[in-house]
């Protein structure tokens, strides 16, 4: 075995050694890696309820309510499995919208609704022009029991 | 065919190559970067959901894997001057940092502008922001070690042990938006799948991410040159190749 040999070897060993330890750190520490916890997660007390945290998910079809004369919003997120109820004062982001992603950061209140401080928009992976929007929109609106989600449609 | 490849490992026959490399790169970086600018922002149609703002793209994602393919090689380039103890080795990881830092740079400056207008936020702490943070002090902790050691080949070695320990924050960065929540979004772009976008989008990247790749390696031959100049003086074959000395002194 030459010398460099052997160097390429605690090389190569040392990598490997690293990368472990690196995955065993990131795995004790997957809980606060997370940027936000889902519905499902909420409803099964998975989610800090003394200090703030974000939740993620959809913005349910049909569930955005404005109150009149002020900048209160009232929305429910959805992961498909549970909703939670979401009340928010300020401005929302421009690519906020029912059925699309959104991570709000807030509380948990006594009643079960998030009192949320900050709401930001979720964007999808995919990107395409107005025309073909249209397009899959169209479709599902001749076909109803598909689901809603451009993701799947594109796969 | 059969190539010495180690002849290229001496910065005697190396230098005259790169800077033959370098002058080529440069010009089809310059026109590969017009082709796409022009398409990017003119010919590629706007996004559904984002309007104009998408076209950020275009420098945001090959500028990000830029960042992330360049740390790689650096500590590819690091590994070999370890193992071989090649002084060429150490100069090309050393000529990489700063154009991986330029890159790591941009991926989040430009990040940050786009999502101001699409989540509503420059900046906030997910996986796939906070590693790409990492990698940027990393090529700035590679360059900072290497100026705070006075002897050059002591400071390849603490270099390359630097850059090849940074390099698993690589792979974190790449998965981190399948491990975890984040709030960037998913690859739309994979070697397995259909491409997510519209297909010019799409072509339009790839053009862009050539004209990165060119300049990346115009400008890292060149600052390799450089560094040869700089590490190499005195030796008489470089003194043969060009004239040092201040003019009128000869």
């Amino acid at each position: 075995m030459k010398a460099r040999h052997r160097r390429f070897a605690w090389i190569g060993a040392g990598l490997v050694v690293l990368g472990v330890a690196v995955a065993l750190v990131l795995n004790a520490f997957q809980s606060n890696l997370v940027f936000f916890f889902t519905p499902s997660q909420v409803a099964a007390h998975e989610a800090p309820t003394s200090r703030p945290f974000r939740i993620g998910g959809l913005v349910e079809q049909g569930s955005l309510k404005r109150e009149p004369n002020s900048l209160t919003v009232h929305f429910l997120v959805t992961d498909t499995a549970k909703t939670v109820p979401v009340t928010y004062t300020g401005l929302l982001p421009d690519l906020f919208k029912e059925g699309k992603g959104v991570v709000a950061q807030g509380t948990l209140g006594q009643d079960g609704a998030f009192h949320a401080t900050e709401v930001l928009a979720k964007h999808d992976e995919n990107y395409m022009p107005p025309a073909a929007k249209d397009a899959i929109d169209q479709a599902h609106r001749n076909k109803p029991e598909a689901m809603p989600s451009m993701h799947e449609a594109a796969q | 065919m059969s190539v010495n490849w180690f002849r290229f490992s001496s910065p005697v026959s190396f230098y005259p190559l790169a800077g033959a490399w370098s002058y080529w790169f440069a010009i089809l970086a310059a026109l590969l970067a017009g082709a796409g600018l022009v398409v990017g922002l003119v010919i590629a149609p706007t996004d559904a959901t984002q309007g104009d703002a998408y076209r950020i793209i275009f420098i945001h994602v090959p500028a990000a894997w830029m960042a992330m393919f360049i740390y790689l090689v650096m500590a590819g380039w690091s590994a070999l001057a370890l193992g071989f103890n090649t002084r060429l080795s150490a100069m090309m990881a050393q000529a990489l940092a700063p154009t991986g830092a330029l890159m790591a740079a941009i991926a989040l400056w430009t990040g940050a502008f786009w999502g101001r207008p699409t989540w509503g936020t420059y900046w906030a702490w997910d996986a796939r922001m906070t590693s790409t943070l990492i990698l940027l002090f990393l090529y700035l902790g590679v360059i900072a070690l290497r100026s705070a050691i006075e002897d050059p080949r002591r400071a390849d070695r603490a270099c390359a042990v630097l850059a090849l320990v940074g390099a698993v924050n690589v792979p974190i960065i790449y998965f981190s938006v399948q491990w975890w929540n984040t709030l960037h979004q998913g690859s739309s772009i994979s070697m397995t799948a259909a491409p997510k976008m519209a297909m010019t989008m799409f072509a339009d990247i790839l053009i862009m991410t050539a004209a990165a790749w060119c300049y990346t390696i115009s400008v890292v031959l060149a600052r390799v040159q450089a560094i040869i100049v700089e590490r190499e003086r005195g030796a008489s074959w470089l003194e043969s190749l060009i004239d040092l000395r201040p003019k009128g002194t000869h």
